[in-house]
């Protein structure tokens, strides 16, 4: 089915799959970490809007709970808490630098193409008009990968990781109108938990080795010498 | 008959009306300013003194230098002619691409970088530099963003993507927004508006354009500076008239043609607004962010054709 015969919600969708893969190369790209965290506030707002529309087109009001969960916790709770740590531990006006830009955005692009020849025998399973996205979220997915292996600091790889769910949750809704909502909200649990623990354990890494660097945990040894 | 006829009047009006949407785009720049800011036809006045003055040229300068202007101004209004502005399917636009197009712009570059290098003084050399450095990165993207555009319509002419548009019911095609994002950010580095040059200063740190026609003057430098708004008027009615091409006129009666005009004079009064605030909001960026910048601008266009490949087709 091409695109031009799909209903225009469902190419709302389309379009808003096409521009959650933006963000992800915007937070990619970008190298000030407050600036890295609105990003990602605008991925989930993204997420938000697209699970909403799915919601409405397919008739499954289920949809609506996780997309609020995803507007709870994502556009608001998790940016939130992680500014209130950036304010905290006074990295705001920290930049960082991102190694070699344009190869990390042209391997994103790669990524891109990769995922696509990846999904294209597993989207034959699925008869949703939305199966497209499948592989724009993967590459949500490996983009994110690409941004935890290219950054430095941990706050920059938290929020990686963080998009990385962004994919998964997306893959979910796109390929299948959600998983079943215990899964669902076991996840959400899990990443509340995950960036709670996250912000004592940039704490610990600054009082441990005195930066969020992680490229100093290189020299740690089980004794001082 | 008909159409050579029109498409002579079209590429006049896209001439004639570039000082307007220059003029305009400074006018309500400086109204956001607050301050008083010369009326939108002050272009116009300015080209009509300039014209009159004499021509003072280098010692130094070789022929080039004197042809240079004619050679630009020349080639960018035959550009203007291809580019459908009121009306689609008239004889010129069947005679030259999208691709025809990039290549004029680029063969007036050649023509501008030659005359600023030419004089041998300083100033034209680094601007030559800079503007071949901006160019080279920038023609990539814009080809990329032409070509995700003609994905979807099946051709690289101009007037057929328009045509083959405005006959589809409204679509949304996810290739479409990054297509025009990147040609945003393509048009304004390759018309040298704000983040990238800023056209109203003479600051050697900054300035790209105005550094290649430093040496200009009298009517060589009239022509050079109405060059350079014909290419702001042809980028615009380019991001106006592809992306929302609703208005243009589809045949050669007096009506739809009336409401044409009515609708891109609007357009682009609107589209001008629209870059006088960005510009008031926006810094100049350094020079070393620009290629940042335009790889930025790559990957939008290089996004919206692999979204074409991925969502659109099937």
């Amino acid at each position: 089915m091409s695109l031009t015969q799909l209903p225009l919600a469902e190419q709302a969708v389309l379009t808003l799959a096409a521009l959650v893969l933006f963000t992800s190369f915007l937070l990619l790209a970008q190298n000030r970490i407050v600036s890295l965290i609105h990003t990602f506030a605008w991925q989930g707002g993204l997420l938000f809007v697209a699970t909403c529309l799915m919601a409405l087109t397919s008739g499954r009001h289920h949809l609506f709970i996780s997309a609020f969960m995803t507007l709870a916790l994502k556009v608001v709770f998790i940016p939130w808490q992680l500014r209130r740590l950036v304010v905290k531990l006074d990295i705001r006006r920290e930049v960082e630098t991102v190694g070699g830009p344009s190869l990390i955005m042209i391997g994103g692009g790669a990524l891109v193409l990769f995922s696509y020849y990846v999904v294209l025998p597993i989207r034959e399973l699925s008869f949703l008009a939305t199966r497209n996205t499948i592989a724009v979220s993967l590459a949500v997915v490996l983009v994110g990968m690409l941004m935890i292996i290219t950054r430095r600091k941990a706050v920059a790889q938290v929020i990686g990781f963080m998009s990385m769910e962004n994919g998964l949750f997306f893959a979910a809704v796109s390929a299948t109108y959600g998983m079943p909502m215990v899964v669902e909200l076991g996840i959400a649990f899990d990443v509340l938990v995950a960036a709670i623990l996250f912000g004592i354990f940039f704490f610990q890494l600054r009082s441990g080795i005195g930066s969020l660097d992680v490229d100093h945990l290189n020299r740690l040894h089980e004794v001082d010498r | 008959m008909k159409g050579w006829v029109l498409a002579i009047i079209q590429t006049g009006l896209l001439v004639f009306g570039a000082p307007f949407l220059t003029g305009w785009v400074k006018w309500i720049k400086c109204k956001l300013q607050s301050r008083q800011g010369p009326p939108p036809w002050q272009p116009y006045r300015d080209l009509v003194r300039l014209f009159g003055k004499e021509v003072v040229v280098a010692e130094s300068a070789s022929p080039i230098f004197r042809i240079a202007p004619y050679v630009v101004f020349s080639i960018t209004a035959l550009a203007c002619s291809v580019v459908p502005m009121v009306a689609i399917g008239l004889p010129t636009a069947a005679i030259a691409d999208v691709i025809v197009l990039v290549g004029f712009f680029a063969l007036g570059r050649f023509f501008l970088a030659l005359a600023g290098m030419d004089v041998g003084t300083a100033f034209g050399g680094m601007g030559s530099s800079r503007e071949m450095t901006i160019a080279s990165l920038a023609e990539p993207a814009m080809l990329m963003g032409v070509f995700t555009l003609a994905m979807t319509v099946h051709s690289t002419n101009l007037a057929t993507m328009i045509g083959y548009l405005i006959a589809q019911p409204f679509q949304l095609y996810p290739s479409f927004v990054f297509a025009a994002m990147g040609l945003v950010l393509v048009a304004v580095a390759e018309t040298g508006r704000i983040p990238v040059d800023n056209p109203a200063t003479h600051l050697e740190l900054t300035m790209v354009h105005e550094a290649m026609i430093l040496e200009y003057s009298g009517r060589h430098l009239a022509l050079m500076e109405w060059g350079a708004m014909l290419k702001l008027m042809i980028y615009s009615v380019l991001l106006v008239n592809l992306f929302c091409p609703w208005g243009v006129a589809n045949d050669f009666t007096p009506l739809p043609l009336l409401l044409g005009l009515a609708v891109i004079t609007g357009k682009l009064l609107l589209l001008g607004t629209a870059l006088a605030v960005a510009e008031t909001g926006l810094a100049k960026m350094r020079l070393f962010r620009v290629p940042q910048y335009l790889g930025l601008a790559f990957i939008l266009c290089l996004l919206g054709m692999l979204s074409h490949v991925i969502l659109e087709v099937n």
